[in-house]
């Protein structure tokens, strides 16, 4: 299972990357093996508030539907719109192409600590 | 060429495909000349007509009968889907709700000249209460899913009557899906609790769950394990020391007719599916029934009308201030009533029971039959149906869904599958009474078979089946590209 | 026992095999004190001979529209139903499969929901429909629910035109979610914008139109959803499938959602259900839509197929973040409705809705002459008008019942106040018999001086 060094990790299998003072936010490759084929991702606003650990969205599969929770709080950047289109994106590359909204950090540095690094992520899908 | 070898694999035409200009399968009543011309005008009249199918009445017949052959259903072969009871539907019953005094009804009338019709409602709830033990009834209710609201709805009435509607609703982690759905539709909170180690409610994380908000419980007895919950009594009785109510789910009342009674375990309100129970036919999902029966401290919050008997006639009391309103436009699925009646008066009372008891016969001896091969999950008596895992099967590298797909090929409807969710690569069988010993022998001798297959060649079962209408089907596909209707456009 | 094919010596062999040495032995879990000892108090299993003659001794105690001519309405219509519906619907395959939940042997069903939901499209101008609801009564139920939840809005206009019985379905469904509704008056039997803006702001979720009304008066949809959509609410239309071939359809207008009651689609009345409830709505609230739904896929042969679609809106998925609990729907009655409309067609459905119309302008202009009776509406009537009868309307419907003629729906039976209200529908079996012994008898009603 593939869980890159780069990226912090919730426990409920969504995984952020900063780069360039913009945080990126995805679901990592065991939430797509657990959900099956996605077919459809319910996106939030451009421009809407999110805050950690709130939801701000919904993942769908054939047969199971997951909330996106907020790894860290922000505002809606950007969202992914290949994502409408094309959501098995997601099964294929779920860190780079299958990534889901971009959201500007306000409180990263509060917010880190309750993440969890790709060690510990490894622990935690493994137990 | 559309047409294969195997007529049954060829690809079917759509009604629509088969249209052309000008046929037609009907011809309307005449018009006497006398009648003025029926005056609209123009920018409420239709221009474009609607793009129904133009086809004669030999190509509909024709269309449907052959669509028809691409189901399975029980008239056909054994469907032991668990939770659905998946019984015989005797022919006597559709005969008997065509009949012109039944089926020429119109719901608004009243008084003299429906007086058969409510007497027909008023003998069927009471064999109802007489198989439930509880006091009153509504017949209402169009499906199971119905009844539960409406039976929380009067838990909401009752407790607001007693000045807090209160907030929270218990259910057990192995509920059906309707029971959350149907709480939160009541307004109330879903408080989920996990069973114990033997599939039953566990009674400790039941007392620390309740307080003055919990408003109530929904249980479904016989659970979703196809176990009895051996401490229904205690268990009612902590609710009801909460102030709270509770509720039988009686999907599973097929177990209990004549053996034990929801309202004698205590049971404050209870709903039966006729489409199950008593054998009214499923329809391809539908139309059901789905009759709450209630403790008398519920009857003043029955939905209205409420079916009254004087000495001298029945009649409809719409007359009931604390009703929680009505949850159909009319009575319900009355034409669901009348072969539910006719289904009792044939059984009678002994046969009920009888029908209980072969329904628990036949599923402990699938039960034991198949536990060879398949792991039982709780290995005990079971009540009408058993719950397997396909644990084993699995780690041969078969899941439960290449399990049910191979059925398939053998004419045999799956069992329910990854249901409830306790349960890992879940398999829940129901036979019912309607199968004989032979069928059921048939049924275990292809499901070893297939064990047997998964063993020696799993990559067989996963491309299963291969002797259907249909391969397996793409569902990511059909919900990603979404096509819901046979036009593109809309005129 | 005719349904059970296990003997007694079957069962014996059966819990021998079990390892147990009585049934009593499967029934461990159950306390003694919860075992049912006594028989139930119901009656012995009778033949099929006896249950039948049971049956029709009370079928034979009510009026019916198959021997009396039947001119009630208000929700439920008595329309002629072809031979070949029953003979279709009556085939086990139909009859008696369960929910499609395996596709590959659920074809015939699924095809049919498709062809089902492509027929109501076409007649509302909608481009979603499902599966099918409950009844008319819960599809309002479920659209005012959709256009909460869409809407993010809690209060609910509707018209007094709008079926009351559907009305109090809806209230009964909603209530405890908090939403909240207010009525509209209809001066005239119309439904107009005058009235309806009075109670529009910014709060309101949707309005509620009938169309053609519960008074079978056919409004102008038109502006009432402009004005509406100004608002911000969704138009909610409930419309008449049968109407369909004759009026233009609510889709045309801009309706949000359009539901319906389906029983007239081929399905007798039935003494009120099983009927049909409609859904169609507009593809941007199609992730909201209550109930099932089926598309059009693949198999592994690349095959033309049919499944179940959109799941995840459906209770079993999303249990408690549902916003519908509907499990099921009509299938049968959905089936004999796809059944009826195929045999029926563009050009039956319209020489139906001419004749329904026709007969209602006939009646209106003979009872117009009967003196006593009025008509408080004025406008096109589709099939239905209301009367004023002289006197109480019960009184009225008791005495031509009396005479073999189930003259109309007296309004109080609905929870109205108007005592002398009767609604009077008129089908395409109405024949020119049938209405001029309503007349005739009207006149004896006047003339015997009973009024």
């Amino acid at each position: 299972m593939n869980i890159p060094a780069n990226c912090l990790y919730t426990k409920e299998h969504e995984w952020v990357r900063l780069a360039d003072g913009a945080a990126v936010i995805g679901v990592t490759d065991f939430a797509q093996g657990e959900l099956g084929d996605v077919v459809f991702v319910q996106l939030p606003p451009l421009g809407s508030t999110v805050k950690q650990g709130d939801s701000f969205g919904t993942i769908e599969a054939v047969k199971a539907v997951a909330d996106l929770y907020a790894p860290i709080s922000g505002e809606i950047l950007e969202v992914n719109s290949v994502l409408d289109g094309s959501p098995e994106v997601i099964n294929r590359e779920p860190y780079t192409d299958g990534w889901i909204v971009k959201i500007k950090p306000t409180s990263i540095e509060t917010e880190k600590s309750n993440l969890m690094t790709p060690e510990q992520y490894k622990d935690f899908t493994s137990a | 060429m559309k047409r294969n070898i195997l007529a049954l694999q060829s690809e079917m035409d759509m009604i629509f495909e088969l249209s052309r200009n000008g046929r037609s399968g009907y011809q309307v009543p005449p018009t006497s000349d006398q009648l003025p011309e029926f005056e609209i005008p123009q920018e409420l009249r239709r221009n474009a007509a609607p793009r129904l199918p133009e086809v004669s009445e030999n190509t509909t017949v024709r269309h449907y009968v052959n669509l028809s052959t691409r189901n399975h259903h029980i008239d056909k072969d054994f469907y032991p889907l668990g939770s659905c009871t998946m019984k015989y539907n005797p022919k006597v019953n559709d005969e008997m709700s065509a009949l012109p005094g039944f089926a020429g009804l119109n719901p608004w009338q009243t008084g003299a000249t429906a007086q058969g019709a409510m007497q027909l409602m008023y003998e069927l709830s009471d064999a109802l209460l007489e198989v439930t033990g509880m006091d009153d009834i509504t017949l209402q209710p169009a499906a199971g899913a119905q009844g539960e609201f409406a039976a929380l709805l009067m838990f909401r009435a009752y407790h607001q009557k007693n000045g807090n509607p209160r907030k929270r609703i218990i259910i057990p982690d192995s509920a059906h899906g309707t029971n959350p759905a149907s709480i939160i539709l009541a307004g109330y909170a879903v408080t989920q609790l996990p069973s114990d180690s033997n599939g039953l409610m566990d009674t400790e994380a039941l007392k620390r769950a309740l307080d003055e908000d919990v408003a109530g419980l929904m249980i479904t007895n016989p659970n979703t394990l196809g176990l009895f919950e051996s401490n229904i009594s205690k268990i009612i009785d902590l609710v009801h020391e909460a102030g709270g109510l509770v509720y039988m789910d009686g999907a599973n009342l097929n177990a209990l007719m004549g053996i034990s009674r929801p309202g004698d375990m205590g049971f404050d309100a209870c709903h039966m599916n006729l489409h199950k129970t008593f054998s009214t036919p499923h329809g391809g999902g539908g139309p059901g029934s789905g009759p709450v029966a209630i403790k008398e401290k519920l009857t003043r919050f029955l939905p209205v009308p409420v079916l009254t008997k004087t000495k001298a006639e029945f009649a409809w009391d719409w007359d009931r201030p604390d009703s929680i309103g009505s949850v159909h436009s009319f009575y319900g699925n009355f034409g669901m009533h009348v072969r539910a009646l006719a289904y009792i008066k044939s059984m009678g009372g002994d046969g009920l029971r009888a029908i209980s008891e072969n329904a628990i016969i036949n599923a402990n001896y699938l039960r034991k039959k198949l536990s060879p091969a398949y792991q039982v999950f709780v290995d005990k008596p079971c009540m009408h149906e058993v719950v397997l895992s396909g644990n084993l099967q699995k780690q041969k590298g078969v899941r439960t869904t290449d399990i049910a797909k191979r059925l398939l090929d053998f004419g045999i409807h799956p069992p329910t599958v990854y249901f409830p969710l306790i349960v890992p690569e879940c398999l829940m069988i129901e036979p019912t009474e309607s199968e004989s010993r032979e069928t059921l022998d048939e049924f275990v001798e292809v499901m070893m078979q297939i064990d047997r297959e998964a063993s020696e060649s799993p990559d067989l079962l996963k491309q299963a089946p291969y002797t259907t209408p249909v391969r397996r089907l793409d569902e990511a596909g059909a919900a990603r590209n979404l096509n819901i209707r046979f036009y593109d456009d809309i005129r | 026992m005719r349904y059970i094919p296990n003997t007694p010596d079957d069962r014996s062999a059966m819990l021998r095999d079990i390892g147990v040495s009585s049934f009593e032995d499967l029934l461990t879990a159950i306390p003694k004190d919860l075992r049912y000892q006594k028989p139930l108090n119901i009656a012995p299993g009778k033949s099929e001979w006896e249950v039948r003659r049971e049956m029709e001794a009370m079928a034979l105690k009510n009026q019916n529209a198959m021997s009396t001519p039947c001119f009630m309405g208000a929700g439920c219509y008595d329309h002629f139903v072809p031979s070949a519906v029953n003979a279709l619907a009556s085939r086990s395959e139909y009859a008696t499969a369960y929910t499609p939940y395996q596709p590959e042997v659920a074809q015939g069903t699924l095809q049919v929901i498709y062809e089902f939901q492509t027929m109501i499209s076409e007649l509302f101008a909608m481009p979603a429909a499902n599966a099918s609801l409950y009844d008319g009564g819960n599809a309002l139920s479920e659209a005012v629910s959709m256009a909460c939840a869409h809407t993010k809005r809690r209060r609910v206009v509707w018209t007094e035109a709008v079926n009351p019985a559907y009305r109090r379905v809806a209230r009964t469904n909603n209530v405890a979610h908090g939403v909240t509704f207010d009525t509209a008056p209809c001066a005239n039997g119309c439904q107009s914008n005058e009235d309806i803006a009075m109670l529009l702001s910014e709060d309101v979720a949707a309005v509620v139109l009938q169309y053609p009304n519960f008074y079978g008066v056919v409004d102008d949809l038109k502006k009432l959803i402009e004005r509406i959509h100004t608002a911000g609410a969704l138009a909610i239309v409930v419309s008449d499938p049968m109407a369909m071939g004759v009026l233009a359809p609510p889709g045309r207008f801009g309706a949000d959602i359009v539901v319906g009651e389906g029983q007239s689609l081929g399905n007798f009345m039935s003494y009120g259900g099983p009927y049909l409830g409609l859904f169609a709505c507009t593809m941007e609230l199609v992730r909201l839509m209550p109930g099932r739904i089926v598309g059009v896929t693949k198999d592994l042969d690349r095959k033309r197929g049919f499944v179940l679609t959109l799941q995840t809106r459906e209770q079993h998925i999303r249990r408690d973040k549902a916003t519908s609990n509907v499990c099921t729907n009509q299938g049968l009655i959905a089936t004999r409705a796809t059944f009826y409309l195929s045999l029926v067609g563009p050009q039956g459905l319209r020489d139906i809705g001419n004749a329904c119309g026709r007969r209602a302008a006939y009646l209106i202009s003979k009872l117009r002459d009967v003196p006593g009776f009025g008509f408080p509406h004025s406008g096109p009537h589709f099939r239905e008008f209301l009367l004023r009868v002289p006197g109480k309307a019960e009184e009225f419907f008791d005495h031509m019942a009396a005479h073999g003629v189930l003259a109309g729906v007296p309004l109080v039976r609905l929870g109205l106040a108007d005592e002398r209200g009767l609604l009077v529908a008129l089908t395409e079996t109405r024949t020119l018999e049938d209405m001029d012994l309503y007349v005739s008898l009207a006149q004896k009603y006047v003339a015997e001086g009973k009024r």
